[in-house]
């Protein structure tokens, strides 16, 4: 586990450890240090740490991947944006240090050096990263804050002006939520008036100042509520220009785009398209598109809206007298499209709520950010992912299982703690592909297996369960490991890693295989049971049936005496004895079984002659266990001779072993013709067997 | 044996290094963990094994180790030995021989190292 602390980290990248310690033991009182020792492990360490890091010190010449390595990989994740590079080289081309430098390293040390000048450094850069950090979170912040409060105290002086007006309160809303769709619905329509989605916002907010000027008209004029006389007309009238020069008078804003914006829509909201508005009398396009549609939205709400001298007239009314003509000419342009905005303007104005505006006011905070792309890495976010990352190591590090995590680029396999102790090997495996240890323990195959699995995997459906034998703890240990593969965003998707964990199904896969052992095999001798030697005799004849094949049983002679003399015991452990030497004896290919009591049976392939091979295995059957003579009777029945009917072969050797029984035992004999009718010799105790029960006295005499 | 001492037998710049590192201490630490360094033993079996790459990068950290350390005869050697062996540098006869100094001077310095140490642990 890491130490928890707060002090700064400082990544020391260098293949000699000396030059690390020498570093470290300069810095360490002040820094958390870590140390990788080639640039490959510097890597995983950024990739692993990124935003914990506050500087790297990087030597160039390393085994694995160098210097120019790792700032390429650097530059690749974008981690050199945020992390200070110190070069600390003995190269002194210029060459070199002006590839780092283009490679966006902050300074380059050169060996030997001076303990003061790096330490100095060192401070230093991250001094400087420290605060630009902060400034760049304390900007993140604060646009949101600035947005809010310079709306805010939009609102409130234009409110004033609307106060005073007699009016609802709710023009200048309106006018925004109008100046801000029709600005969009141009967007849409052309780009001749190049407006950026800052200048929409712009122009939406000093739309709220268009009447500003009107506070320096006489209230008895401004709320009279009869017909003005031409005086107080032009009086009336003078609203646009004093609005105009109460913002001129603010000299210290002028290069601001607010006060620009606001100072034309003061001045011309009251131009029309034919030049007969005022107070310049321009027309078309000499009027600034800002004004042009303000004056649209501040007639369109006055028709829309109820007044003490008229009622609130629908939006097609509205629309049919702005077309007409009857409150002036307008742009074109702007008529189609306050037609093509029509559903969307009622629908925004019936809708306008202080929630809605909160929405608008995070849409520009959004599109301000969008704009600011290096803030979008806020701090707060970071943090964020900083505290999943602690909680998924914590929760990691508190469950018993191996959980690891793979990326490809750079190729990368992270191990819980917990699971790379049970692995003995480290939290981090660098090309786990070419690591000697993870291939020892995997093994290739499995390596490529997963692989292609994970590969072969879809966005949709990226799981894999996958059963293999892992080695560690001194031996192969059965394991599933259950994956997920990570793919990218990117279209198409780019498969890009892995997650998952490893579970151990030793034990119970050992069981199954047990049972399955248990069902095939003999208990006592290990030897397969009749039914699976057939079964596979079966399958053997049915592969190759051109084989030369021999069907061979044998049991003991005097196996009785054995068990009667020397106990059940005893005889087991001779059986076991007998069951060892023909195992020895035969070949890989061949079969062998035991039948059933002291009965065995043999099913081998010769290429030469078959009575040697017979003879050998019943030579090396012979002989002694302990103070008891182990022989035995042999019948043997050939392809060749009987055909390739197993039933037919089986009862062809009991034959043959019948009739060496009967005359003297402890030899073998092959099946021949003249043994047609004799008995079976066989016992019936192996209940899969269909030889006919032969005579009691046949086998239990001495 | 002073530390001083210690640098004038292997022929390294005591003033030179006290001045940069600032602390006889540190300076002291560090030249006894030179002989741990493993980098010398990596020269010479790159070498053998006719690694040149490896033989590269060894001689070029002893160079940056001994110019940390002022050990001024060492890092002379090392480093027209990490220049010869930089690519397409000189044959290997040239190499040899350049390596012999480099053999020379680092038991020198090793020697004069150990003396030290044994002194100050006495």
């Amino acid at each position: 586990m890491e130490r928890a602390t707060n002090k700064q980290k400082i990544l020391i990248v260098d293949d000699s450890e000396m030059n690390r310690a020498i570093l470290a033991d300069m810095l360490g009182n002040e820094f958390d240090i870590l140390e990788a020792e080639d640039g490959s492990e510097g890597v995983a360490m950024l990739q692993r740490h990124s935003m914990e890091i506050s500087l790297v010190l990087l030597d160039i010449v390393m085994p694995k991947l160098d210097g120019f390595g790792v700032l390429s990989m650097m530059n690749k994740y974008h981690w050199i944006e945020d992390i200070p590079v110190i070069m600390i080289s003995a190269e002194r081309g210029s060459s070199h240090v002006e590839r780092a430098f283009e490679m966006g390293i902050t300074d380059f040390i050169s060996r030997p050096f001076d303990a003061l000048i790096v330490h100095r450094r060192v401070v230093n850069t991250i001094l400087l990263y420290a605060k630009q950090k902060k400034l760049m979170s304390l900007v993140a912040d604060q646009i949101y804050e600035k947005e809010h409060r310079s709306s805010l105290m939009i609102d409130i002086l234009s409110h004033i002006v609307e106060f005073r007006n007699g009016e609802s309160g709710m023009h200048v809303r309106h006018v925004h939520i109008l100046t801000e769709t029709l600005l969009t619905a141009l967007t849409r329509k052309t780009e001749r008036y190049r407006l950026s989605p800052t200048d929409i916002s712009v122009i939406s907010t000093a739309s709220a100042l268009h009447d500003i000027g009107k506070i320096a008209i006489p209230e008895e004029i401004l709320n009279k509520p009869g017909k003005f006389t031409p005086e107080e007309f032009a009086v009336m009238k003078s609203h646009s220009m004093v609005g105009a020069e109460m913002l001129e008078g603010l000299t210290a804003y002028q290069d601001e785009p607010l006060v620009k914006a606001a100072y034309e829509i003061c001045r011309w909201h009251h131009e029309r398209w034919d030049g007969r508005g005022y107070p310049d009398g321009l027309k078309e396009n000499e009027i600034p598109i800002s004004a042009q549609i303000v004056a649209l939205a501040d007639v369109y709400d006055a028709l829309t809206s109820e007044r003490v001298y008229k009622p609130a007239f629908s939006h097609e009314k509205a629309v049919e007298m702005i077309l007409n003509g009857e409150c002036g000419i307008f742009n074109p342009l702007l008529m189609d499209c306050l037609r093509d905005c029509a559903d969307e303007i009622q629908e925004e104005l019936g809708n306008d709520t202080a929630l809605r505006q909160g929405q608008r006011e995070m849409q520009n905070v959004a599109r301000e950010l969008h704009k600011h792309e290096e803030l979008t890495a806020s701090e707060r976010t970071l943090e964020l992912l900083e505290h999943e990352r602690m909680k998924y190591s914590f929760f990691a590090a508190m469950t018993e299982e191996i959980q690891f995590e793979y990326t490809v680029q750079p190729s990368m396999a992270t191990l819980s703690a917990w699971g790379a102790e049970r692995l003995g090997v480290d939290e981090i495996i660098m090309d786990p592909e070419h690591n000697e240890r993870a291939m020892q323990l995997l093994g290739k195959e499995n390596w490529q297996g997963l692989a292609d699995a994970l590969h072969a995997t879809t966005p949709g459906n990226p799981v894999i369960t996958y059963d293999c034998l892992i080695n560690y703890e001194g031996g192969g240990r059965w394991t599933r490991i259950v994956a997920r593969a990570t793919w990218s965003s990117d279209e198409p998707p780019r498969y890009t890693g892995a997650i998952g964990k490893a579970i151990d199904i030793h034990d119970s896969r050992m069981q199954m295989d047990n049972l399955e052992r248990m069902a095939t095999h003999d208990a006592m001798t290990s030897l397969l049971n009749h039914a699976t030697a057939k079964k596979r005799v079966l399958e053997r004849l049915k592969e190759r049936p051109e084989g030369k094949y021999a069907l061979v049983i044998f049991d003991l002679d005097h196996f009785k005496q054995a068990n009667d003399t020397y106990g059940h015991m005893f005889g087991d452990r001779v059986l076991v004895h007998v069951a060892n030497k023909l195992r020895q004896s035969i070949r890989d290919g061949d079969i062998a079984a035991r039948v059933g009591g002291d009965e065995f049976l043999i099913f081998l392939e010769c290429k030469m002659e078959i009575e040697p091979a017979v003879e050998r295995i019943y030579t090396a059957l012979t002989g002694r266990f302990e103070n008891f003579p182990i022989s035995v009777s042999m019948g043997v029945a050939t392809i060749e001779s009987v055909g390739s009917d197993y039933n037919a072969l089986f009862q062809a050797a009991d034959r043959a072993l019948y009739t060496v029984k009967r005359s003297g035992r402890g030899y073998f004999r092959f099946y021949d013709d003249s043994m047609e009718s004799t008995l079976s010799a066989i016992s019936p105790i192996d209940g899969g067997q269909e030889a006919p029960k032969p005579a009691q006295n046949e086998k239990g005499e001495c | 044996m002073t530390l001083k001492e210690c640098y004038a037998a292997m022929g390294g710049d005591y003033d030179e290094v006290i001045g940069r590192l600032r602390s006889e201490r540190l300076v002291q630490k560090f030249v006894l963990k030179f002989l741990d360094d493993g980098s010398y033993d990596l020269l010479c079996r790159a070498l053998e094994e006719g690694n040149r790459e490896e033989a590269f990068r060894a001689a070029h950290t002893i160079k940056g180790v001994c110019s940390n350390l002022a050990f001024t005869q060492l890092l002379q050697f090392s480093s027209q030995l990490t220049e010869l062996l930089r690519e397409d540098g000189g044959d290997s006869e040239q190499v040899q021989a350049l390596f012999g100094q480099v053999r020379e001077s680092y038991q020198r310095t090793a020697q004069a190292i150990r003396s030290f140490r044994e002194e100050a642990e006495t």
